[in-house]
């Protein structure tokens, strides 16, 4: 049994629901959307929606986007999932380069910062690479074959991460592990020199991130996790340099008595140039502003940015370079008892540059539905309408919290009905 | 020796376990996430457990003694008590999954820690899944020698992944040992021993000793004789398959 057995139907339905997800190219030419199959984008420049063209007929992806990503050079997008097919995406002409299929479904994504390789990450814990050398726009879509790079043993990868200089590959796993290898020369090869392990999570670790600026290129590594901490990482030594305890930071959090998991970190987006780590905390309406002071290794909270009169809860965190907006969203696919399929709500929050970011509270706004970028237009087509009903929105955080709980917190078998779970195995010698 | 009357478990005579009341199947899933208690990370090992005649007081620092010896699978300890006496300044500790097995080891320590005084202190047993916890344990480059006998087959080709060697969970064990450190396989199923064999031999970070090398090596002996499992091949005339490799500095 490679996955954890389910107790019934009913939690099975829980762990189907995906949480919504947001990526922006790194300098801000469109912003790319996934809620449950469906991935959408806007293009920023131009204003208008993009029509995603694959060699293939129907959706794109036939199940769950789990995860979604542009390449540092913001040439290509990759979007992987439930239907265990990765797929790259130019960005200039948006139609699918490739796609990869996986073994297994893939739980996170990658590409290097040269753009030469992308990686994914399965649910069994195997990191595999695919070679992107000659990738060309005017090609057709070539099937590429992926192969094993690394592994973490029987456990769920979270998360996927290039340093800042591309010498190592950061990879979290539900284990409470954070496991830095060295990026070798030839990566189809497998990745074999592990740098070190980043160990002091006592809950499965959920997100990554790099923080560096001009006079720390190499960085510091960010991580959240189920254990309602955000910790700071110096990845060559593997050492923690500092911890950040967002669970006692949030004030009163909208929990349904469900107390298992609820200020799990599910996010951590870093803001370029500015120091500043964005933090998505379950059940927290709005986001965490955490400060990083790179000479003194520290992280300290900063403040909580709060939506007033919407029930937003972000799933999905993502900044370009010019580190001036935050793009977030909340959202969810497959919500059961609800009339819509799938729904997705976007906020940018701005401020970032404008302030002095020396200080501790920069003055940051949530823009208005007009004064986002793309206004209306994006609004509709990243969230599929204009408007929707904030109360749906309790459900849908209620739902994705649960999936996660389900998905990543180690469950704990009652002895006393072990007998009873046992029942289906045929290897028991029958008691005299 | 109040205690060994009133506990049939212990041996009247020796003061040693009886196996016969620490049965446990011979084969466990290593994929089961049994709730057992594992370290943080390495520096939060208690050492003062473990071995607590080089460790007196409970948050001694200033001890920079560390394990550096690794039986992985140890079964019921027969090869960690004979490396104890070759190597008696070294701490080892043994690694195994099933619970039962683990409290007999922990017994026998304690035992024969009490019969042979200043003896046995260098030894300990953990019970924990070695293919998911040996970062936990143990940092980089942190063992000499790290011993793989008579392993699970898994004969089966789907389940060749669970086995304890292969390519992947060798990253992990060459990031634990140092350069220089030795891994020792030994297996009485000659698929494996292939199967090992070509794992190590095809991992960047490995490298096999030289006949010589094996000669000289006190351990190496050691392997198909001291454990129960060694002799138990060896009472049944069976052959044993071994591969004992180096770990190198990873090529530039």
């Amino acid at each position: 049994m490679d996955d954890a057995p389910v107790e019934g139907v009913e939690l099975n339905k829980d762990i189907e629901v995906a949480p919504a997800l947001i990526s922006v190219h790194p300098n801000q030419d469109s912003v790319a959307v996934a809620v449950g199959s469906d991935l959408r984008v806007f293009d920023l420049r131009g204003r208008c929606g993009v029509s995603l063209a694959d060699e293939s007929s129907g959706p794109f992806h036939k199940d769950s986007i789990r995860a979604i990503r542009y390449s540092a050079n913001g040439k290509l997008f990759v979007s992987a999932g439930d239907d265990k097919l990765v797929k790259i995406w130019s960005t200039e002409a948006w139609h699918c380069l490739c796609s990869v299929v996986s073994e297994k479904r893939v739980s996170a994504v990658a590409i290097s910062n040269d753009g030469l390789y992308a990686c994914f990450a399965d649910k069994f814990g195997v990191v595999w690479v695919v070679d992107l050398h000659g990738l060309d726009s005017n090609n057709s879509p070539v099937n590429k074959k992926a192969v094993p790079l690394l592994a973490h043993y029987c456990s769920i990868i979270t998360s996927l991460e290039f340093s800042p200089e591309g010498r190592f590959l950061v990879s979290a796993d539900r284990d409470f592990k954070i496991r830095v290898t060295v990026f070798p020369k030839n990566p189809l090869d497998g990745a074999h020199e592990i740098q070190s392990f980043c160990l002091g999570h006592t809950e499965f670790v959920s997100c990554l991130a790099f923080i560096h600026t001009v006079d720390y290129p190499q960085g510091f590594l960010v991580s959240g996790s189920g254990d309602s901490t955000v910790r700071l990482w110096d990845i060559v030594s593997g050492s923690l340099l500092d911890t950040c305890e967002v669970g006692t930071k949030t004030g009163p959090l909208e929990c349904n008595g469900d107390e298992v998991g609820y200020s799990t970190v599910t996010d951590v987006c870093t803001i370029p140039d500015c120091s500043l780590v964005a933090v998505n905390i379950q059940s927290l309406q709005g986001v965490m502003l955490l400060s990083c002071d790179l000479s003194s290794r520290t992280l300290a909270f900063s403040m909580v940015v709060s939506f007033t009169g919407e029930n937003f809860i972000p799933t999905s965190l993502s900044s370009s370079h010019s580190g001036e907006l935050l793009w977030m969203i909340t959202g969810v696919s497959k919500l059961h008892g609800s009339d819509h399929d799938s729904l997705a709500r976007v906020r940018v929050l701005s401020g970032f540059k404008k302030s002095n970011c020396d200080s501790c509270h920069p003055e940051l706004i949530v823009l208005g539905d007009n004064e986002v970028p793309g206004a209306e237009k994006l609004l509709e087509k990243l969230q599929g309408s204009v408007s929707i009903e904030g109360k749906v929105f309790s459900a849908a955080a209620e739902a994705v919290k649960r999936a996660m709980c389900n998905l990543l917190i180690k469950k704990q078998y009652p002895a006393d009905n072990r007998e009873f779970r046992k029942r289906t195995r045929n290897d028991k010698k029958i008691k005299q | 020796m109040l205690e060994s009357e009133v506990n049939p478990t212990i041996s009247k005579s020796t003061g040693l376990p009886r196996k016969r009341f620490y049965r446990a199947r011979a084969h466990s899933n290593p994929l089961s996430d049994s709730h057992f208690p594992v370290p943080v990370s390495p520096r939060h090992v208690d050492y003062s457990l473990h071995y607590p005649h080089f460790f007196p007081l409970s948050d001694q620092v200033q001890n920079a003694k560390r394990v550096r010896f690794a039986d992985v699978g140890c079964g019921f300890g027969g090869l960690l008590i004979s490396l104890s006496t070759l190597f008696p300044e070294t701490l080892m500790i043994g690694m195994e999954l099933r619970d039962k097995v683990t409290e007999y080891v922990k017994e026998r320590i304690l035992a024969l820690r009490v019969a042979n005084p200043g003896q046995y202190q260098n030894i300990s047993v953990v019970r924990t899944n070695s293919m998911k916890y040996i970062p936990n344990y143990f940092g980089k480059g942190q063992l000499l020698k790290m011993f793989f006998l008579f392993p699970d087959p898994h004969f089966k080709e789907k389940n060749h992944r669970r086995r304890v060697i292969s390519p992947h969970l060798l990253d992990e064990y060459s990031y634990v040992l140092e350069v220089g450190g030795i891994i020792y396989t030994i297996t009485d199923v000659e698929e494996l021993g292939e199967w090992m064999k070509s794992c190590l031999e095809n991992h960047p970070m490995f490298e096999s000793l030289k006949d010589e090398e094996l000669e000289a090596d006190p351990v190496v002996k050691l392997l198909s004789t001291a454990t129960e499992e060694g002799q138990k091949v060896a009472r049944n005339g069976g052959q044993t398959f071994q591969a004992i490799y180096r770990r190198i500095a990873p090529p530039l």
